[in-house]
């Protein structure tokens, strides 16, 4: 079997658009909410997703054979557990700014629905390479989202990206103000609905 | 033979097994990222007494050096950690504080002037308090710059330091943030409670 045959392909890119996690499955809202309040920690929790998605996909799907069928949840989540744990450990060591910024969100991961979900609905059945696109989609669709929520906030919140000043002080003084209310949890459903209305008026067709 | 993995027994051993390999990965991951977590750790403390110094945006090694040239001793006085630090000649003293907030622990650098009662500069910081309100005592870098220049004691002795609703004392008080007016009276209690204490040692001393 081909590595990029038209069924793997079509295992990543779905994710991406189609079948997009946020999109369309509405899962893992909860830490979307939580972490976009900055382009740079949306940035980072989404590739912690992705990164942990796509190996604990290929590590369940691997041993998917072996797993018995009545402690299945419990393997799933002691895989993704320990690799949570890993990837927050690494932040601290070589990111700590952005560990500080994501807290508690970055062990909130395991509860992440997204990931017990690909390991219920995909892992458990595909093979490890299939399941590693797999994830890798998944984490990225759910990365896209995060992205685009939290370059508005910031921008509109606090008129910055990545920390960087992109408004002028010259915008200010002619009483411009930055929205306050963007940097609220609030704002970012209303955000995330949003962007689900505009997606939905392009891309979804009624079956 | 195929196995059979729904037996018990198969269960039992399968489950061991896997949480005896993960325990390993863990503890070893956690062995050979600790030293780099820890210098992570103390560099943070170091950049937070910078910024009560109104040293702001060092980074890494950068940061590391002004605190070597800045700070001249870390010592204790009553069993209370402080700082002696030397800016242009003049000498201020650190004082870390720590207080409770409204969703957690709040903690705070402030540096004072060698006369022990003006406020040089202060930094905060926060376990948990809400983004955008509490957690601007933080963030907000305006309203920790409020506190310079303010004084801790009245003339007659009694504390006056303050985070108020309604600023009256000029000279002493500050203006707490809006929305957050539990976290602001956490602020005030924590200074209210802690500076005396290293400042009365001080002056003994």
């Amino acid at each position: 079997m081909a590595l990029f045959s038209k069924q793997n392909k079509e295992v990543f890119t779905n994710p991406l658009n189609l079948d997009n996690p946020i999109l369309i499955q509405v899962l893992g809202i909860c830490s979307a909410l939580a972490v976009t309040s900055q382009l740079k920690p949306a940035i980072v929790m989404g590739l912690a997703v992705t990164i942990i998605t796509a190996f604990s996909n290929v590590i369940i799907s691997i041993i998917r054979n072996t797993i018995p069928n009545r402690i299945r949840i419990v393997v799933q989540l002691v895989v993704v557990a320990a690799l949570v744990t890993i990837v927050s450990q690494i932040l601290k060591a070589f990111a700590y700014d952005v560990s500080v910024q994501l807290s508690v969100y970055v062990g909130l991961i395991i509860t992440n629905c997204i990931l017990m979900g690909r390991l219920e609905a995909f892992a458990m059945m595909n093979k490890p390479w299939p399941s590693f696109l797999d994830g890798v989609g998944n984490g990225l669709g759910y990365a896209m989202i995060l992205v685009i929520v939290g370059a508005l906030r910031e921008f509109f919140g606090r008129g910055s990206l990545m920390g960087f000043q992109i408004l002028p002080q010259s915008f200010y003084d002619f009483g411009y103000v930055n929205n306050g209310m963007m940097t609220m949890p609030a704002m970012a459903l209303i955000l995330v609905g949003v962007v689900i209305w505009v997606h939905r008026a392009y891309f979804y067709k009624e079956k | 033979m195929k196995l059979n993995t729904n037996s018990n027994s198969y269960i039992i051993i399968y489950s061991a097994i896997l949480v005896v390999v993960v325990a390993f990965l863990l503890a070893f991951v956690y062995q050979a990222l600790k030293p780099m977590q820890d210098a992570n750790v103390a560099l943070d403390i170091k950049k937070q007494i910078l910024y009560s110094l109104n040293i702001r945006g060092l980074d890494g090694a950068e940061a590391e050096a002004k605190y070597k040239d800045v700070v001249k001793e870390e010592t204790k006085i009553n069993g209370l950690d402080y700082y002696v630090c030397n800016i242009d000649g003049k000498t201020k003293y650190v004082f870390p504080l720590k207080g409770m907030g409204l969703w957690g622990g709040i903690s705070a650098f402030v540096s004072v002037n060698d006369d022990l009662n003006t406020i040089y500069g202060a930094y905060f910081n926060h376990e948990s308090e809400t983004a955008g309100l509490g957690a601007e005592i933080k963030d907000s870098q305006a309203w920790q710059e409020n506190f310079q220049g303010k004084k801790i004691m009245s003339d007659d002795g009694n504390v006056a330091i303050a985070v108020v609703k309604k600023v009256e004392n000029k000279s002493s008080e500050v203006d707490c943030v809006t929305g957050a007016t539990l976290t602001s009276n956490g602020v005030s209690k924590m200074l209210r409670n802690g500076l005396p204490q290293y400042i009365n040692a001080l002056k003994k001393k």
